[in-house]
Protein backbone atom coordinates (compact mmCIF):
# COMPACT_ATOMS: atom_id res chain seq x y z
CA UNK A 1 0.00 0.00 0.00
CA UNK A 2 2.86 2.38 0.85
CA UNK A 3 4.39 1.62 -2.54
CA UNK A 4 1.14 2.53 -4.32
CA UNK A 5 0.86 5.80 -2.40
CA UNK A 6 4.39 6.79 -3.39
CA UNK A 7 3.62 5.95 -7.01
CA UNK A 8 0.39 8.01 -7.06
CA UNK A 9 2.24 10.90 -5.38
CA UNK A 10 4.77 10.93 -8.18
CA UNK A 11 1.96 10.83 -10.74
CA UNK A 12 0.09 13.73 -9.10
CA UNK A 13 3.32 15.71 -8.75
CA UNK A 14 3.95 15.15 -12.46
CA UNK A 15 0.41 16.20 -13.37
CA UNK A 16 0.79 19.45 -11.39
CA UNK A 17 4.17 20.13 -13.01
CA UNK A 18 2.59 19.60 -16.43
CA UNK A 19 -0.50 21.65 -15.64
CA UNK A 20 1.35 24.68 -14.32
CA UNK A 21 4.25 24.28 -16.76
CA UNK A 22 6.77 24.11 -13.95
CA UNK A 23 9.24 22.28 -16.15
CA UNK A 24 10.81 24.55 -18.80
CA UNK A 25 11.12 21.94 -21.55
CA UNK A 26 8.13 20.05 -22.93
CA UNK A 27 8.82 16.53 -21.69
CA UNK A 28 5.78 15.14 -23.52
CA UNK A 29 7.50 15.92 -26.81
CA UNK A 30 10.81 14.30 -25.88
CA UNK A 31 11.68 10.63 -25.80
CA UNK A 32 12.77 10.68 -22.13
CA UNK A 33 9.95 8.40 -20.99
CA UNK A 34 10.76 5.97 -23.79
CA UNK A 35 14.41 5.76 -22.71
CA UNK A 36 13.37 5.43 -19.06
CA UNK A 37 11.10 2.56 -20.08
CA UNK A 38 13.97 0.93 -22.01
CA UNK A 39 16.20 1.24 -18.94
CA UNK A 40 13.45 -0.18 -16.76
CA UNK A 41 12.92 -3.20 -18.99
CA UNK A 42 16.65 -3.84 -19.13
CA UNK A 43 16.78 -3.85 -15.31
CA UNK A 44 13.71 -6.09 -15.13
CA UNK A 45 15.49 -8.46 -17.52
CA UNK A 46 18.59 -8.51 -15.32
CA UNK A 47 16.57 -9.23 -12.19
CA UNK A 48 14.67 -12.04 -13.93
CA UNK A 49 17.84 -13.58 -15.40
CA UNK A 50 19.71 -13.25 -12.12
CA UNK A 51 17.04 -15.07 -10.13
CA UNK A 52 17.88 -18.79 -9.98
CA UNK A 53 14.17 -19.52 -9.45
CA UNK A 54 13.17 -18.20 -12.90
CA UNK A 55 14.13 -21.27 -14.92
CA UNK A 56 12.52 -23.56 -12.39
CA UNK A 57 9.32 -21.49 -12.48
CA UNK A 58 9.27 -21.41 -16.25
CA UNK A 59 9.24 -25.20 -16.37
CA UNK A 60 6.42 -25.40 -13.86
CA UNK A 61 4.24 -22.89 -15.75
CA UNK A 62 0.76 -24.29 -16.13
CA UNK A 63 -0.21 -24.72 -19.82
CA UNK A 64 -3.78 -23.71 -19.00
CA UNK A 65 -2.50 -20.15 -18.42
CA UNK A 66 -2.68 -19.62 -22.20
CA UNK A 67 -6.42 -19.03 -21.65
CA UNK A 68 -5.67 -15.89 -19.63
CA UNK A 69 -5.84 -13.42 -22.59
CA UNK A 70 -9.26 -14.83 -23.55
CA UNK A 71 -10.46 -14.42 -19.95
CA UNK A 72 -9.21 -10.82 -19.94
CA UNK A 73 -10.99 -9.98 -23.19
CA UNK A 74 -14.30 -11.63 -22.19
CA UNK A 75 -14.24 -10.16 -18.69
CA UNK A 76 -13.49 -6.64 -19.95
CA UNK A 77 -16.26 -6.80 -22.54
CA UNK A 78 -18.76 -8.12 -19.97
CA UNK A 79 -17.84 -5.38 -17.51
CA UNK A 80 -18.07 -2.67 -20.19
CA UNK A 81 -21.49 -3.97 -21.29
CA UNK A 82 -22.77 -3.75 -17.70
CA UNK A 83 -21.48 -0.16 -17.38
CA UNK A 84 -23.29 0.73 -20.64
CA UNK A 85 -26.57 0.05 -18.78
CA UNK A 86 -25.68 2.88 -16.38
CA UNK A 87 -24.54 5.23 -19.17
CA UNK A 88 -27.97 5.38 -20.82
CA UNK A 89 -26.92 7.89 -23.49
CA UNK A 90 -24.13 5.61 -24.76
CA UNK A 91 -24.87 2.51 -26.80
CA UNK A 92 -23.58 -0.92 -25.81
CA UNK A 93 -21.32 -1.08 -28.86
CA UNK A 94 -19.76 2.32 -28.03
CA UNK A 95 -18.93 1.12 -24.52
CA UNK A 96 -17.56 -2.16 -25.86
CA UNK A 97 -15.37 -0.24 -28.33
CA UNK A 98 -13.89 1.82 -25.47
CA UNK A 99 -13.41 -1.30 -23.33
CA UNK A 100 -11.61 -2.98 -26.26
CA UNK A 101 -8.74 -0.54 -25.82
CA UNK A 102 -7.53 -2.73 -22.89
CA UNK A 103 -5.31 0.12 -21.71
CA UNK A 104 -3.78 0.66 -25.17
CA UNK A 105 -4.92 4.29 -25.10
CA UNK A 106 -2.95 5.75 -27.99
CA UNK A 107 -4.21 3.35 -30.64
CA UNK A 108 -7.77 2.86 -29.36
CA UNK A 109 -8.46 6.59 -28.95
CA UNK A 110 -7.16 7.30 -32.46
CA UNK A 111 -9.37 4.57 -33.92
CA UNK A 112 -12.46 5.65 -31.98
CA UNK A 113 -11.94 9.34 -32.79
CA UNK A 114 -11.73 8.34 -36.44
CA UNK A 115 -14.91 6.22 -36.41
CA UNK A 116 -17.08 7.87 -33.78
CA UNK A 117 -15.79 11.42 -33.26
CA UNK A 118 -13.60 13.29 -30.80
CA UNK A 119 -15.94 13.09 -27.82
CA UNK A 120 -15.98 9.31 -27.67
CA UNK A 121 -12.30 9.34 -28.61
CA UNK A 122 -11.53 11.46 -25.55
CA UNK A 123 -13.48 9.10 -23.29
CA UNK A 124 -11.51 6.20 -24.80
CA UNK A 125 -8.25 8.03 -24.10
CA UNK A 126 -9.18 8.80 -20.49
CA UNK A 127 -10.67 5.37 -19.81
CA UNK A 128 -7.66 3.52 -21.17
CA UNK A 129 -5.03 5.76 -19.56
CA UNK A 130 -6.79 5.31 -16.26
CA UNK A 131 -6.83 1.55 -16.76
CA UNK A 132 -3.05 1.60 -16.98
CA UNK A 133 -2.75 3.93 -13.99
CA UNK A 134 -5.30 1.92 -11.98
CA UNK A 135 -3.33 -1.27 -12.65
CA UNK A 136 -0.07 0.33 -11.53
CA UNK A 137 -1.72 1.64 -8.37
CA UNK A 138 -3.82 -1.29 -7.19
CA UNK A 139 -1.70 -4.25 -8.40
CA UNK A 140 -0.69 -5.23 -4.83
CA UNK A 141 -4.32 -5.19 -3.69
CA UNK A 142 -5.48 -7.16 -6.74
CA UNK A 143 -2.99 -9.92 -5.94
CA UNK A 144 -4.24 -10.08 -2.37
CA UNK A 145 -7.94 -10.12 -3.28
CA UNK A 146 -8.15 -11.90 -6.65
CA UNK A 147 -4.99 -13.99 -6.94
CA UNK A 148 -1.74 -13.57 -8.84
CA UNK A 149 -3.31 -13.44 -12.30
CA UNK A 150 -5.47 -10.41 -11.47
CA UNK A 151 -2.87 -7.66 -12.13
CA UNK A 152 -2.09 -9.28 -15.50
CA UNK A 153 -5.78 -9.24 -16.51
CA UNK A 154 -6.16 -5.66 -15.25
CA UNK A 155 -3.10 -4.54 -17.22
CA UNK A 156 -4.73 -5.66 -20.47
CA UNK A 157 -2.59 -4.80 -23.49
CA UNK A 158 0.10 -3.11 -21.39
CA UNK A 159 1.39 -6.22 -19.60
CA UNK A 160 4.32 -6.68 -22.00
CA UNK A 161 5.78 -3.22 -21.34
CA UNK A 162 4.55 -0.50 -18.96
CA UNK A 163 2.82 -2.65 -16.33
CA UNK A 164 5.25 -5.60 -16.58
CA UNK A 165 7.58 -4.35 -13.80
CA UNK A 166 4.76 -3.92 -11.29
CA UNK A 167 3.39 -7.36 -12.22
CA UNK A 168 6.73 -9.04 -11.63
CA UNK A 169 7.00 -7.22 -8.30
CA UNK A 170 3.50 -8.04 -7.07
CA UNK A 171 2.54 -11.37 -8.69
CA UNK A 172 6.10 -12.72 -8.83
CA UNK A 173 8.77 -13.23 -11.46
CA UNK A 174 7.41 -16.62 -12.43
CA UNK A 175 4.58 -14.76 -14.19
CA UNK A 176 6.84 -12.72 -16.48
CA UNK A 177 6.46 -15.13 -19.40
CA UNK A 178 2.66 -15.36 -19.20
CA UNK A 179 2.50 -11.57 -18.74
CA UNK A 180 4.40 -10.91 -21.98
CA UNK A 181 2.39 -13.55 -23.85
CA UNK A 182 -0.85 -12.06 -22.48
CA UNK A 183 0.16 -8.50 -23.45
CA UNK A 184 1.09 -9.61 -26.94
CA UNK A 185 -2.24 -11.38 -27.63
CA UNK A 186 -4.44 -8.66 -26.10
CA UNK A 187 -2.41 -5.94 -27.85
CA UNK A 188 -2.94 -7.69 -31.16
CA UNK A 189 -6.72 -7.91 -30.60
CA UNK A 190 -7.18 -4.15 -29.98
CA UNK A 191 -7.41 -2.86 -33.59
CA UNK A 192 -9.70 -5.72 -34.61
CA UNK A 193 -12.13 -5.49 -31.69
CA UNK A 194 -12.27 -1.66 -31.69
CA UNK A 195 -13.03 -1.64 -35.43
CA UNK A 196 -15.65 -4.37 -34.97
CA UNK A 197 -17.55 -2.56 -32.20
CA UNK A 198 -17.33 0.80 -33.95
CA UNK A 199 -18.90 -0.64 -37.09
CA UNK A 200 -21.85 -2.34 -35.34
CA UNK B 1 7.89 -2.38 -28.91
CA UNK B 2 10.37 -4.98 -30.14
CA UNK B 3 13.31 -2.82 -29.05
CA UNK B 4 11.94 -2.90 -25.51
CA UNK B 5 11.39 -6.66 -25.52
CA UNK B 6 14.85 -7.10 -27.05
CA UNK B 7 16.43 -4.99 -24.30
CA UNK B 8 14.70 -7.09 -21.68
CA UNK B 9 15.98 -10.31 -23.26
CA UNK B 10 19.50 -8.83 -23.27
CA UNK B 11 19.09 -7.96 -19.61
CA UNK B 12 17.94 -11.50 -18.88
CA UNK B 13 21.03 -12.90 -20.58
CA UNK B 14 23.28 -10.51 -18.64
CA UNK B 15 21.53 -11.38 -15.38
CA UNK B 16 21.91 -15.08 -16.17
CA UNK B 17 25.63 -14.69 -16.90
CA UNK B 18 26.08 -12.82 -13.61
CA UNK B 19 23.98 -15.29 -11.63
CA UNK B 20 26.89 -16.05 -9.29
CA UNK B 21 26.70 -12.46 -8.03
CA UNK B 22 23.97 -11.11 -5.78
CA UNK B 23 22.42 -8.18 -7.70
CA UNK B 24 19.88 -7.21 -5.04
CA UNK B 25 20.32 -3.46 -5.74
CA UNK B 26 18.60 -3.93 -9.11
CA UNK B 27 15.22 -3.97 -7.34
CA UNK B 28 15.82 -0.47 -5.94
CA UNK B 29 16.69 0.80 -9.42
CA UNK B 30 13.47 -0.75 -10.77
CA UNK B 31 11.46 1.03 -8.08
CA UNK B 32 13.11 4.41 -8.83
CA UNK B 33 12.51 3.99 -12.56
CA UNK B 34 8.82 3.21 -11.94
CA UNK B 35 8.58 6.46 -9.95
CA UNK B 36 10.27 8.43 -12.75
CA UNK B 37 7.95 6.92 -15.38
CA UNK B 38 4.81 7.73 -13.38
CA UNK B 39 6.09 11.27 -12.86
CA UNK B 40 6.63 11.59 -16.62
CA UNK B 41 3.18 10.14 -17.38
CA UNK B 42 1.74 12.74 -14.98
CA UNK B 43 3.53 15.54 -16.83
CA UNK B 44 2.17 14.22 -20.11
CA UNK B 45 -1.40 14.16 -18.75
CA UNK B 46 -1.07 17.54 -17.02
CA UNK B 47 0.31 19.33 -20.05
CA UNK B 48 -2.28 17.84 -22.43
CA UNK B 49 -5.02 20.46 -22.61
CA UNK B 50 -7.45 18.06 -24.26
CA UNK B 51 -7.23 15.60 -21.38
CA UNK B 52 -7.41 18.24 -18.63
CA UNK B 53 -10.48 19.88 -20.21
CA UNK B 54 -12.06 16.48 -20.78
CA UNK B 55 -11.58 15.50 -17.16
CA UNK B 56 -14.55 17.61 -16.11
CA UNK B 57 -17.20 16.51 -18.60
CA UNK B 58 -16.13 13.05 -19.76
CA UNK B 59 -13.99 11.89 -16.88
CA UNK B 60 -16.79 10.24 -14.94
CA UNK B 61 -17.93 8.15 -17.90
CA UNK B 62 -14.34 7.12 -18.53
CA UNK B 63 -13.76 6.15 -14.90
CA UNK B 64 -16.95 4.06 -14.84
CA UNK B 65 -15.86 2.22 -17.99
CA UNK B 66 -12.38 1.71 -16.58
CA UNK B 67 -13.67 0.25 -13.35
CA UNK B 68 -16.25 -1.92 -15.14
CA UNK B 69 -13.79 -3.31 -17.69
CA UNK B 70 -10.97 -3.83 -15.20
CA UNK B 71 -13.19 -5.43 -12.58
CA UNK B 72 -14.74 -7.75 -15.19
CA UNK B 73 -11.33 -8.95 -16.38
CA UNK B 74 -10.06 -9.35 -12.82
CA UNK B 75 -13.04 -11.53 -11.93
CA UNK B 76 -12.59 -13.80 -14.97
CA UNK B 77 -8.85 -14.03 -14.21
CA UNK B 78 -9.72 -14.94 -10.62
CA UNK B 79 -12.00 -17.71 -11.92
CA UNK B 80 -9.13 -19.08 -14.05
CA UNK B 81 -6.74 -18.78 -11.09
CA UNK B 82 -9.13 -20.76 -8.87
CA UNK B 83 -9.66 -23.31 -11.63
CA UNK B 84 -5.92 -23.88 -12.16
CA UNK B 85 -4.64 -23.84 -8.59
CA UNK B 86 -7.56 -25.35 -6.67
CA UNK B 87 -6.58 -28.83 -7.76
CA UNK B 88 -3.05 -28.37 -6.49
CA UNK B 89 -4.41 -27.32 -3.11
CA UNK B 90 -2.77 -23.90 -3.42
CA UNK B 91 -5.37 -21.36 -2.36
CA UNK B 92 -4.81 -17.87 -3.87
Amino acid sequence: MKGSLIIISFFILGTLCGLFELIPINIAETDISYYALCGLMFCVGISVGNDPQTLKNFRSLNPRLIFLPIMTILGTLAGSAIVSLILSHRSVSECLAIGSGFGYYSLSSIFITEYKGAELGTIALLANISREILTLLVAPLLVRWFGNLAPIAAGGATTMDTTLPIITQTAGQQFVVISIFHGFIVDFSVPFLVTLFCSI
Amino acid sequence: MFTIIGLMLMGMLLGFLLREKQLSWIHSIITYLIWILLFLLGIEVGSNEQIIKGLHSLGLEAILLTIGGTLGSVITAWALWKNIYKKKGQES
